[in-house]
Order: C-alpha cells, then structure tokens, then sequence
C-alpha cells in the first residue's frame, strides 16, 4: 500500500469494515510513515471538531404550536 | 434526560400523553433542525421542515409498527419530508462523487522515485494547547459543512455531527453502507482540506 491509496481507506478503517488482509496492509504502512499517521490524526481531529458543534434548538413558538397540534389530536 | 423505551413511548405517545411528546420533541429537535439545515437551502426554512415533520409524527404514531426504532422513524419522515421539497436521488453516486479525495499533485508520480507517497508530508496542525483557536476552529468547519454537496453534507451531518453510526445512517436515508462510506469518505476528506488550508495558510484544493 502506498500514501495515495492510503488517504481512500481511511474511513473504512475508522468504521472497521475492512477485510483483515487490507487492514493489516493499512496498518502497515501506518506503522512505516509519519505522513500517513499524520494525515490519519488530522482526519480524526476533523470528525471531533464536527462532533463538537454548538447544538440548534428549535424557536419557543414553534414548540409551543407543536404542543398545541398534539394537544388538539385527540383519539 | 433520559427517554423511555420505545415501547412505552410509543404507548404513551398514543396515549396522548403530553409529557412525553415534549421530551421526545425536546431530544430530538436539535438533531432534526440540523437535519433539515443540510436539506434546505438558505431561503426556506429548516425549522418549518420540522415542525412537518412532528405534525407528521403526530398524525402517524397509531400507524407506527416498529420496524425501526422510533428515532430512526421520525428521522426517515424529516429526509421524506425535506426531499420532497427538493426532489433528489440518493441512491446513486454521481462521477463527481468517485476519484481520489486528496489532489494527486501532492503524491509521487510513476516517474518518482517513491510513486504514490507523499512528495511532502501533511504540515503538521496546531495542537489542543492552543485552546483560543477552538471557536475560530468550529466556525471554518461549519462553513465548509455548509459548501459540501447537499448528500455528503447530510451524511456527514448525521455521521459526524449528530453522532449516528453507519447502520442508523444506512436506515434513515435509506442507502447502502456502500454509498454511504462513499459520501462520508469525501466529505471528511473536504472538511479536513478545509481544516488544513486554514491552519496552514495553503490553497483550498478544488
């Protein structure tokens, strides 16, 4: 395995679906060079980053309409 | 908070129960809103896709047979509700979605002496200590969440920033595992591009 095709494999790595064959090639070559695991850091960092987003609240009137719809729905 | 089972929110939710519409209404709002955010675009408003989306739960809960867990439902009935807004085709990968998510220049070619490997590594990010950087940080990633094609970017959304796993993700857009590592591989790629463009001063790679 080289770099180039190391950059393709990295979320089938991070989601562990790879086959053990090509697992142990990625890990490898992990093992072997310092650009790769950086690259792999970076991509972890980028996912905790995305993770780590403010969280949306939907506006007060809208769940207050809400409560009212399915307080209106009556069986 | 912690939510019941779906077992006796489901009852209960039929049962008209009040209290527990507000607490599943509540827990999942947020992850709905952002949802819709990555569907809709500027000018409409995500926050009325989800507002359908409950009136759609409201009216469908005696009809809900528990396939799927009741999160994922509800999450299905936003993407069928957004998509119908838009009309688009997830069950295919466009061209622009295939070929290599790191521009080629930066590897050896066949005519180097190391072909395929890094002709210079990735420069190196700065670490956490730089604690001042962490909400310039999440404003770069959410514009470059915004700029993604819209399927790599509900993917990425609900993956990433929502937290799900494939098989949720799988489930809810209703999509392979196959595609749906396609779409999340490349808009990882995209953002850390972004990420690094940012960090390094360098260029965006188109």
């Amino acid at each position: 395995m080289n770099c180039e095709q190391f950059v393709e494999q990295v979320t089938a790595f991070l989601d562990g679906v790879m086959d053990p064959a090509s697992e142990r090639r990625f890990v490898d070559h992990l093992a072997e060079c310092d650009g790769c695991g950086r690259y792999l850091d970076q991509v972890r960092a980028t996912v905790r980053t995305l993770g780590d987003l403010p969280p949306e609240n939907l506006p007060p009137e809208a769940r207050e309409s809400l409560l009212a719809a399915f307080r209106r729905t009556d069986v | 908070m912690e939510l019941p089972g779906d077992e006796e929110l489901v009852a209960r939710l039929r049962a008209r129960d009040e209290a527990a519409f507000a607490l599943v209404l509540d827990s999942w709002s947020g992850g709905l809103l952002r949802l819709a955010r990555s569907f809709v675009s500027t000018g409409e408003s995500a926050a009325e896709v989800v507002q359908d989306t409950w009136l759609a739960v409201i009216k469908g809960i005696d009809g809900f047979e528990g396939r799927s867990s009741l999160k994922t439902w509800v999450f299905r009935i936003l993407v069928n509700t957004a998509k119908r807004r838009g009309k688009r085709e997830y069950r295919t990968i466009p061209a622009s979605d295939l070929g290599p998510t790191v521009d080629p220049a930066k590897f050896g070619g066949p005519g180097d002496p190391f072909p395929g490997h890094w002709l210079e590594y990735p420069a190196p990010w700065p670490g956490p200590e730089h604690a001042a950087l962490d909400g310039e940080v999440r404003a770069e990633v959410a514009a470059a969440l915004a700029d993604l094609p819209e399927r790599q970017r509900v993917v990425l959304t609900l993956r990433d920033v929502e937290g799900y796993d494939s098989a949720e993700v799988c489930a809810i857009l209703e999509i392979s595992a196959a595609n749906q590592r396609v779409l999340l591989h490349r808009a990882r790629a995209f953002v850390r591009g972004r990420l690094d463009a940012y960090f390094t001063g360098g260029e965006v790679a188109p």
